[in-house]
């Protein structure tokens, strides 16, 4: 990712320049341009530093380190690197994290499906459709969370209700280990298809209306029209989709911290890798254990997303 | 072309007649994205014995107001959803501010070690911001910043992802715009401020939308910053209520101790009883018994 765009040459500049009294000149642009762009850039760059670059080394640091409950680190070594691997807890977290995040992709194919139905000349209701699937990006998560709650209840949710009306005992979904992921992996894919199926239209909308019409005019149906025309040509945005719907997902904590809880009988089976890492960090002051967990979050994010790199030869086509 | 058009199918239906299954389709889409919302608004004006009741009913009778009082009364809810506000306003602005004005050097000026600074730049957008949550915490801590609303929304208005995409967004536009104010004289600063910025409204609409919906949201981050609810934003306010997070209310005796004396001096200013109290527990009756 070097940058290779370089400034054009000002053609033509010299002979305006001339016209006009004492024009600044070109090297001494370069100087103006680069005392500009300290000026501009630095208080970015700063607090990425401070807050980010910086914070990410540390944490690298504190991996190697065991922590007192009242503060002072001390040198650990591979420790906490050694416990990660003999750590059932964690490896029960990572597979948690694995199953939540294929549950999630489900809402790369739902949200297509969506914006394809949306994306068609002249169709009605397309602004309050989108609204309601969008919903779920702009809620609070506690609010998310308390709403699915209610419907997920063992004992009086609708959920269980419905159900009983045709006979099944539904079991209290975030209370039994056997559903509790699951149940998560719904409300991540209802909180998932708006923001999918807006980026979807965004892509949508670079396709040329010409390929549809002329597929019309050899008599593809609406179906074949979406596998043979949208389908392929959005390879490239299904591909940045994918790829950010996994990192995110990799990265859940909010529905697990307020749908499940610390004393639910079912947390074990639930608990994602950044949950665990938050528990073991803030709660149980293991900050050195914690870094390595980031870590191996950072190590499976890293490799998750350069398999996808590798694998888009295969299926995403540029135009 | 138009003898061509009328001459496909769809043109020998109504329009509502072609679309009707799409509709279909859609609408039972729509009704399970947004049922959740309506039985929890349903919920909001129920009391707890018709909260509990099977079957549920769709419409409560009577209504039950007085939850909505209880929510201002068991949380500093006001204060919280001021705090959100600030919290998000003050990340959007400066995010925007900040971001197009980094966007805006990487775009279109020279300097010695550009590529390699947005390399830099670019490797911030890779980490997953977890790694940042401990160092973060402690930052504040020398700073003195827990339990404040600075906190909320100081390390918030960096953004790697920000820059990218107004660097983006300004490689895109023409370069004479930018030219023909360089020669009338305008230097850097004029340039991105009067000529640059009017230009990249789009953009900057767009990171300003994300920004603040993301910051709306954002739950981790203030609830290992603040753990005093009257500095909370409401995300972790509501979190705290639910009984999600116990050790919020009853506080661990980890290391998130030392922000204690700054916390009781909080608690102290605050006008509403102490929300620690037994209201909370009592309000949160609903939430536990929610709790699967």
């Amino acid at each position: 990712m070097t940058v290779t765009e370089q400034h054009q040459d000002h053609p033509g500049t010299g002979s305006r320049t001339s016209l006009r009294p004492e024009p600044p000149s070109r090297s001494g642009l370069r100087r103006q341009d680069a005392m500009w762009a300290t000026v501009l850039i630095a208080p970015t760059a700063i607090g990425l530093l401070v807050f980010s670059i910086w914070p990410t080394l540390l944490t690298f640091y504190y991996s190697f380190t065991s922590w007192g409950a009242f503060g002072g680190h001390t040198w650990a070594g591979l420790e906490n690197y050694t416990q990660l691997l003999h750590d059932s807890e964690l490896l029960q977290s990572l597979v948690n994290t694995a199953i939540l995040s294929l549950i999630t992709l489900l809402s790369v194919p739902l949200g297509i499906v969506v914006a394809a139905l949306l994306h068609r000349p002249d169709f009605r209701l397309t602004r309050f459709y989108r609204t309601v699937y969008f919903l779920p990006a702009v809620t609070l998560p506690a609010s998310i969370a308390l709403m699915w709650r209610l419907v997920y209840n063992g004992d009086f949710g609708p959920l269980n209700w419905t159900l009983s009306l045709v006979g099944i005992d539904g079991p209290s979904w975030l209370a039994d280990s056997h559903t509790a992921i699951y149940a998560l992996g719904v409300v991540s894919i209802w909180g998932s298809i708006g923001y999918n199926m807006v980026l979807f239209l965004a892509g949508m909308q670079a396709i040329p209306r010409d390929y549809y019409e002329a597929a019309e005019l050899d008599g593809a149906g609406s179906i074949s029209q979406f596998f043979q025309i949208t389908v392929p040509l959005l390879t490239p945005t299904t591909f940045f989709v994918t790829v950010i719907t996994v990192i995110n997902a990799l990265q859940a904590f909010d529905l697990v911290f307020l749908m499940i809880g610390k004393t639910n009988p079912a947390l074990e089976k639930s608990q994602t890798v950044v949950y665990l890492f938050y528990e073991k960090g803030f709660v149980e002051s293991q900050g050195g254990y914690a870094a390595a967990i980031a870590f191996v979050l950072l190590a499976v994010i890293l490799v998750f997303t350069a398999v996808q790199f590798r694998m888009q030869r295969r299926w995403v086509h540029y135009g | 072309m138009a003898d061509a058009v009328a001459a496909t199918g769809s043109q020998k239906l109504p329009r509502w007649r072609r679309d009707l299954w799409v509709h279909v389709v859609l609408m039972l889409g729509a009704v399970l994205m947004i049922s959740p919302f309506v039985l929890e608004v349903v919920t909001s004006v129920k009391t707890f014995a018709q909260a509990t009741h099977t079957p549920p009913s769709l419409v409560p009778h009577p209504f039950h107001w007085g939850n909505y009082k209880d929510v201002f009364e068991s949380l500093p809810f006001g204060r919280q959803l001021l705090n959100t506000v600030v919290m998000t306003l003050a990340r959007t602005l400066g995010q925007v501010l900040l971001c197009s004005a980094a966007g805006f050097a990487f775009a279109r000026l020279q300097f010695r070690g550009r590529g390699l600074l947005f390399g830099l730049f670019l490797s911030v957008l890779m980490v997953p911001s977890q790694l940042f949550l401990l160092p973060n915490y402690e930052i504040m801590q020398h700073l003195g910043l827990l339990n404040s609303i600075s906190a909320l929304w100081l390390p918030g208005i960096f953004s790697a992802f920000g820059t990218f995409l107004m660097r983006q967004f300004f490689l895109q536009l023409p370069r004479e715009l930018e030219e023909a104010a360089r020669i009338d004289g305008a230097n850097p600063l004029q340039v991105y401020w009067w000529v640059m910025l009017p230009l990249a409204t789009p953009a900057l609409m767009a990171l300003a939308i994300l920004t603040a919906i993301w910051s709306w949201n954002d739950l981790l981050w203030p609830l290992i910053i603040n753990t005093d609810p009257s500095k909370m934003p409401v995300s972790a306010g509501l979190a705290a209520l639910q009984g999600g997070a116990p050790h919020q209310l009853s506080r661990p005796d980890g290391w998130l101790a030392p922000s204690q004396p700054a916390d009781d001096r909080a608690v102290r200013d605050l006008p509403a009883p102490c929300p620690r109290g037994h209201r909370v527990h009592r309000s949160q009756g609903l939430a536990t018994a929610l709790t699967p």
